[in-house]
């Protein structure tokens, strides 16, 4: 049996982890009880996101008319929540099926809680374009089904009809992977479960798994090949969300290089939020023999490489509506950087493309305290960066009696915070009932990345065993005990 | 008479990888085994044939891709063609472009959705659905073995599990 690992790759599990103490650790945190600092943030949490609901409720009774949109600025604070959201939600998927492709074997430790973002983070995406619409009930008229009068179908050459499409593929197939990765742990807390009502609450959720050797073969399968479809996919996504703008003739907005764009934007910001999300894990539930200093440094250098992508694409943006000629383009792109919104495009200038780089230097991006405040820079840069897409093009556009500004309302505001509340209250109930580490995936590379038998191999040779020898019961004698009447 | 099984916990993969090519050497054949995690190689030295679920994925993919170009076909251009923005829909390959997108997504939602649906379907998996595995230990870190034996046979076969390790070995009635 090869368990090889090259010596010099640093252990992805650390300490002196055994398959059951892998066990214990991602069980902890589902069969102890919540202590006090969760109950506290979950109540902030609740609090926000029963604020954002009567926010949604509010609007939905009187109007869109209590947001701060005006005739020139249709689009502002709502669709940049939306795009903001859907970037979150990449990280995970580029985790669990970009690397698991790549045969990145650190993302075992990350990508349960990353898909879990994703799919969070794109349930509040959603909710956006749904209360936008105004009269939500009516939302069903996005399904390509024939209206009352006729058969009048909606729009397929329209990029708002794709988007529909892209989510909701991207969401229900990003559940479906991870609640298939989910079925082997659930199982394991299943059959160790001591009260009936939780063993039967586990019993339904893990949908039977027993661990036959061909269930894994299928399961191993399966895995890939979401994995193969579920990378195009996450590209596909955000490509389309980028057409929702790119398909318009509005400088700014009308450019070809929005969906590459789009996409290293979505992981860049994908991976901060993962970043901000599981500083706090591990430390909470103890996880840091899992999700290590180097996990935590091989995200930076994501971040730090996809900020610089993000800004070479500013800088191209730029260069094109200069080498352009086109004077609405040309001029767009100087209102931005010079215009009435100058401080949020140089605020997404600095925290995007600025603020990465200093994950250069190996001392801060191995520092826990500094990768958790980059997190937070990166997040409200991205989140600037679609504000400033999308009003500054929008605010003064080729009639400039109709320029004006765009400032929201408590409203515009409200909802936006009731999402980042949905948000973690989700996260939080997860965090405290799944188990947060696929721990059946860490347990196969136990062996080869485990600290505790690298260390077996580095004392003992390539060939040691990697086993203690097991204790035996004594052989019976099975013949004699093959007739006899019952032995259950 | 019913039939009998083995069923031999073992504390280790490696072990187990042993156990399962010393059985398979004596020309035992194994009904099962139950594992906390994949073991790699497992299947091979089982002697299980390849899962067809990429097929499958393959197939449904294409089922997908034909039901979105039937779909936007019929009702953009047969149905009710539209002229939007100037640029009207005489036929669909003239119109395609415009159609790649959901023509992608649902190639990809047919082959996931499906094949994922076939996987549960085949190995038994869904919600209210009983647990199979004989000992709960083989979710935590213990490996589960079952071998149907006859008189003749059961004690060759648990002394060639002893001798290659089994923690725990017990005759059990098949049901």
């Amino acid at each position: 049996m090869s368990h090889y690992e090259s010596p010099i790759r640093k252990p992805l599990v650390t300490g002196d982890k055994s398959y059951h103490d892998v066990t214990l650790d991602v069980v902890r945190p589902v069969e102890g009880k919540a202590n006090k600092s969760w109950w506290v943030v979950f109540s902030i949490a609740l609090i926000a996101f029963l604020w954002g609901l009567g926010c949604i409720i509010y609007t939905v009774s009187e109007g869109i008319g209590v947001w701060g949109l005006n005739k020139t600025v249709g689009w502002a604070w709502d669709i940049t929540n939306f795009v903001w959201w859907v970037g979150i939600g990449h990280a995970g998927t580029l985790i669990s099926a970009v690397l698991l492709l790549f045969r990145q074997k650190w993302r075992m430790a990350i990508n349960r809680s990353a898909e879990a973002m994703t799919i969070f983070s794109v349930i509040q995406a959603g909710l956006f374009p749904i209360i936008h619409m105004g009269r939500p009930w009516l939302a069903f008229w996005v399904l390509p089904i024939p209206n009352q009068f006729g058969s009048l179908w909606v729009n397929f050459n329209s990029p708002l009809l794709w988007d529909v499409f892209a989510i909701s593929t991207y969401l229900s197939v990003s559940l479906v992977f991870w609640w298939t990765g989910l079925l082997p742990d659930f199982a394991m807390i299943r059959d160790r479960a001591v009260k009936p009502f939780q063993k039967h609450i586990y019993g339904i959720l893990s949908f039977g798994w027993s661990g036959r050797a061909k269930d894994w073969q299928r399961f191993e399968e399966v895995s890939l090949v979401l994995a193969g479809l579920a990378t195009p996919l996450v590209l596909s996504v955000h490509t389309i969300v980028s057409f929702d703008f790119a398909t318009s003739v509005i400088p700014g907005w009308h450019t070809t290089i929005f969906p590459p764009y789009f996409v290293a934007g979505a992981v860049f910001s994908g991976f901060a939020m993962v970043n901000t999300l599981l500083i706090i894990m591990r430390k909470v539930s103890s996880l840091e023999n899992y999700i290590t200093i180097q996990h935590i440094e091989l995200m930076n250098i994501v971040i730090m490489i996809t900020g610089s992508i993000v800004g070479v694409a500013y800088i191209t943006e730029l260069f094109m509506a200069w080498y352009s000629g086109v004077e609405y383009e040309q001029y767009a792109f100087l209102n931005r950087a010079t215009g009435p919104y100058w401080w949020a495009y140089w605020a997404m200038m600095t925290c995007n493309v600025f603020s990465p780089q200093f994950m250069w230097f190996p001392r801060l991006r191995r520092s826990i305290m500094f990768s958790f405040f980059i997190s937070i820079v990166v997040n409200i840069g991205m989140w600037f960066e679609r504000f400033v897409i999308i009003v500054t093009s929008l605010h003064r556009d080729y009639m400039p009696s109709a320029w004006t500004m765009f400032s929201p309302t408590f409203v515009d505001i409200g909802i936006f915070i009731g999402t980042i509340g949905f948000f973690f209250v989700l996260f939080l109930l997860y965090a405290r009932t799944f188990p947060v580490i696929a721990q059946a995936e860490v347990k196969s590379i136990l062996k080869s990345s485990g600290e505790k038998y690298k260390k077996i191999r580095a004392e003992k040779g390539e060939d040691a065993k990697l086993y203690d020898e097991p204790e035996q019961e004594p052989l019976p004698d099975f013949s004699a005990q093959f007739n006899s009447k019952s032995n259950s | 008479m019913a039939s009998k099984v083995l069923h031999a916990i073992f504390t280790d993969d490696d072990i187990l990888m042993q156990a399962v090519k010393a059985l398979r050497e004596k020309k035992y054949s194994i009904d099962e085994v139950f594992c906390p995690f994949p073991v790699h190689g497992l299947d091979k030295a089982m002697g299980l044939p390849h899962t067809r679920l990429a097929i499958t994925s393959f197939l449904y993919g294409l089922v997908g891709l034909a039901v979105a170009t039937w779909m936007m076909n019929f009702m953009m251009i047969e149905d009710w063609p539209q002229n939007i923005g100037g640029k009207p829909s005489f036929s669909y390959l003239e119109n395609m472009p415009a159609f790649v997108p959901i023509m992608f997504e649902m190639t990809v939602f047919f082959a996931a959705h499906l094949m994922v649906i076939t996987f549960y379907m085949r190995s038994k998996l869904w919600p209210f659905k009983k647990a199979e595995n004989p000992d709960v230990r083989t979710t935590d870190d213990k490996f589960l073995m079952e071998i149907s034996v006859n008189e003749n046979n059961v004690q060759a076969i648990a002394e060639v599990l002893h001798e290659n390790g089994a923690s725990e070995i017990k005759l059990i009635d098949n049901k």
